[in-house]
């Protein structure tokens, strides 16, 4: 229940607000694994813990990566954060991606924004267990182009066998030359197979709800294979503060990831 | 629920003025009800008299007072705005301190050992929330240490209610009045004019042995059945709430005009989280003293009636009132037996006494029950929680 | 004709019209090739044609002064380009910049329009797809508007 010291190894700018902090513990203690989808509580030193999802290599569990947003004072204090300096970790927690249930089948992961960060854990899974899966489909969306993460890393992706990296921003610009549209638009470039898709959703609810009405109503697949990633406000992580409760569950130690069937009868409900 | 029929005692004023100094002599900390401030609330007991001696409560909806009895009962009153959540999940807890050392920072290591209650005076519906809590705090997935430390060495003095509220629905709950289990002894208070007695059963081996060093002979099966008979006039309530289905029906009535209309008058103010004795919502708040070098992480009771509970980057996603209550009651009858297979109400009814504008969670319940509204289908029900 | 019979068959947009509105349709089309940094068209011209784009991608924008343009969608091979011919005025209500190098099929405007006024059944399925098309676009320029990434205070 107490914060584990890290010491910060490394912070790298992905955009102009995010930035993704690479931790190792103090004092060399082993690390549990971790799976992907799960979250830590990060501690900054007489500031406050925020929930931050794991963004890192499940393989590599000694060094943990988180990708941050500066949205505020807290989240502006990780990222200030400077090679060397300390901080706490709690965790990992929450539940996780369900990976073992997609072998076999398309793996299908949408995006919007920072939501990305969460799924990059699944997608290093993937990659490296590569014939556990068929086809593996990468949607993602952003605001601007500025605002796009691991570019570098979509590209090499883009590269792998039997996979399909489509990325979109909402606002264009006069240089840029993808595509331009809501992350919606790019399922008219896939082609799926409803009884062997599991697709994994994280990004703005808003955005998660659309992605789930265009795969369930225009593409016929099953709300339990349609998995995604809630937020709420978390204080402790571990069921007691309340404070993340959506309808009937935590979403600390029930979620993050759900399945849409757990969910069907909550998303879109008037302050829930 | 079937009366377990171990053999009981029975203790005089003077028998009883002993147990005070038994427990202490044990290494407990005896708290129990004292009259404070014009509300009977929970405190330290060095002395039997002590008690709410031949003091009443008068409750309803948004009212409390205090009045004089005409005898000198030592429990003749119901619950106050205290509950025994203030000693076992306490209100303001320090988690942990926390050193700078240099760029680094080391967690300090000075847990001390947990106080040691005994806790004379738990009503029934109060043994109720306790078990409630047992199952939030201990039982599911996580453990609190520190409420699974003060819970454990607990010692709990039971007393059976002889009257009851107009407030109390602990009958409806099916919580009391009457305690069955989950105490270590149990009081019946008896008395007329001519004598004061206490009937007393054990509930454990600790109880038992307690009991032996109070010297009390076995209770005539008379007195027994006065006991009973006084506890049966408890039984007798006006509010209620009708459980049945309340899962679905809640849940299936997430739009209904009730929910605007207790928004009218719900000011938001967060007492009924305060004095219920299930709610155990807190947050965490994080100090440092002016060098910078220590900090401290604290943990302190909140409300899901605030505005920020439900606050993420941007916004909080509760914003009016109407949907803060709205969670409030849908999770005490409803989410919480998903949660954790009970129901997160004991009917102590003190919700509804101090509510400053007299809200009734009984009369809300009955209000949507009652209305004939339908809402169109996303039917709750199986979600896949299983 | 007969390439672009088949080839007007086999685009997502047509998928399932009964061959002989087909052959109807056939009249109407040709094939077109753009640069890129072409204007298919500019807002207030008249709305001759639609396109069925076959590769390449354009940027649908609107210019405001003092800032660049604003590209509100990017269309590519497989989508459909306009449908200000079906609606009076007849005026295009945005500019229709080639991004990427762009194959696609016309069709005339006035010719589409004519046949559908003689054959109202043509026009009737021809209808229904742009409704699907107009309805998908609308959700997603709802979408957008919703500016679902920024941090809203």
């Amino acid at each position: 229940m107490c914060p584990q010291a890290h010491r910060v190894e490394g912070v790298s700018r992905e955009t102009q607000d995010t930035f993704s902090l690479t931790l190792e513990p103090c004092d060399g203690a082993e690390q549990p694994r971790f799976a992907p989808g799960q979250f830590s509580m990060l501690y900054v030193f007489g500031v406050g813990e925020l929930p931050v999802s794991i963004s890192g290599d499940p393989e590599q569990p000694g060094r943990l990566v988180y990708t941050v947003r500066s949205v505020g004072p807290a989240t502006h204090a990780l990222v200030s954060r400077r090679p060397g300096d300390s901080l706490g970790v709690r965790g990992p927690f929450g539940t996780a991606w369900p990976l073992e249930a997609g072998r076999g089948k398309d793996l299908l992961i949408v995006a919007g924004g920072i939501g990305l960060a969460p799924l990059r854990p699944a997608i290093y899974h993937v990659l490296r267990h590569r014939d556990d899966y068929v086809r593996l489909i990468v949607l993602y969306g952003a605001r601007s182009p500025r605002d796009l993460l691991y570019r570098k890393e979509l590209v090499s992706w883009a590269r792998s066998p039997d996979t399909q990296v489509l990325t979109t921003v909402d606002y264009g610009g006069v240089s840029w030359r993808g595509r331009v549209g809501v992350v919606t638009t790019l399922f008219r470039h896939v082609r799926l197979h409803p009884d062997r898709t599991v697709a994994l959703i994280c990004g703005p609810e808003i955005m998660m709800r659309y992605v789930i009405a265009e795969l369930e109503r225009n593409r016929g697949v099953c709300a339990s294979d349609i998995f995604l990633s809630m937020e709420r406000n978390m204080k402790c992580a571990v069921g007691f503060c309340g404070h993340c409760q959506y309808g009937p569950h935590f979403i600390c130690k029930d979620g993050p990831v759900f399945s849409y069937h757990q969910l069907r009868s909550l998303l879109g409900k008037h302050e829930l | 629920m079937m009366p377990v029929e171990h053999s009981r005692a029975v203790a005089d004023l003077d028998a009883l003025r002993q147990l005070i100094p038994l427990l202490e002599g044990c290494g407990y900390q005896v708290v129990g009800p004292t009259v404070r401030d014009g509300a009977i609330v929970y405190d330290t007991l060095r002395k039997l008299e002590e008690l709410p001696v031949g003091w009443t409560d008068e409750q309803e909806a948004g009212r409390y007072r205090l009045k004089k009895r005409d005898d000198n009962a030592l429990f003749g009153y119901v619950v106050g705005p205290q509950s025994w959540k203030k000693l076992l999940h306490p209100p303001e807890l320090r988690l942990f301190e926390v050193q700078r050392d240099g760029g680094n920072f080391r967690v300090l290591d000075n847990s001390v050992p947990p106080p040691r209650y005994a806790f004379l005076g738990v009503r029934a519906c109060e043994i109720a929330a306790i078990r409630v809590q047992d199952r939030v705090l201990i039982e599911d997935r996580f453990t609190d240490p520190v409420y699974q430390s003060r819970r454990q060495g607990a010692f709990v003095i039971a007393v059976n209610c002889t009257q009851s509220a107009p407030t109390c629905f602990c009958v409806s709950m099916q919580t009391g009045p009457r305690a069955y289990q989950g105490f270590d002894l149990a009081l019946t208070e008896v008395m007329d004019k001519k004598r004061h007695l206490f009937v007393v059963e054990t509930g454990s081996p600790a109880g038992a042995e307690l009991l032996r060093e109070m010297n009390c002979r076995e209770a005539p099966p008379a007195l027994c059945r006065e006991a009973d008979e006084a506890v049966g006039r408890a039984a007798v309530q006006d509010r209620q709430i009708n459980t049945t289905g309340i899962r679905e029906l809640l849940y299936g009535h997430f739009e209904h005009p009730r929910w605007d209309n207790v928004a009218e008058r719900c000011l938001t103010c967060a007492n009924c989280t305060m004095v219920c004795p299930t709610c155990f919502c807190t947050t965490v708040e994080d100090l440092s003293d002016v060098t910078g070098d220590h900090a401290e992480r604290w943990r302190k009771w909140d409300s899901c009636f605030t505005q920020v509970f439900s606050y993420i980057h941007g916004g909080s996603v509760r914003t009016s009132a109407k949907s803060r209550y709205r969670q409030w009651m849908t999770h005490k009858l409803a989410s919480w037996i998903d949660q954790f297979g009970t129901s997160g109400c004991v009917g102590c009814g003190r919700c509804i006494t101090w509510c400053p504008v007299g809200i009734d969670i009984t009369e809300e319940v009955r209000a949507i029950r009652e209305s004939g509204i339908t809402e169109p289908a996303s039917v709750e029900g199986d979600d896949g929680n299983t | 004709m007969e390439t672009l019979e088949r080839i007007l068959g086999e685009h997502p947009f047509f998928e399932g019209l009964e061959p002989e509105y087909l052959k109807l349709l056939v009249g109407c089309a040709s094939n077109v090739r753009f640069q890129a940094g072409a204007y298919l068209f500019r807002e207030g011209e008249e709305a001759s044609h639609f396109y069925l784009i076959r590769q390449g991608r354009v940027a649908v924008e609107i210019y405001a002064p003092q800032r660049p343009p604003i590209v509100v969608q990017t269309l590519e091979g497989g989508d459909i380009l306009g449908w200000s011919w079906l609606i009076p005025p007849y005026h295009w209500r945005f500019d229709a910049r080639v991004v990427e190098p762009a194959r696609a099929i016309a069709l005339d405007g006035k010719c589409l329009r004519s046949k559908c006024e003689e054959n109202h059944d043509l026009g009737y399925a021809l209808l229904k797809r742009f409704a699907h098309i107009v309805e998908q676009r609308l959700e997603a320029t709802r979408m957008q508007l919703l500016d679902v990434y920024a941090t809203h205070v």
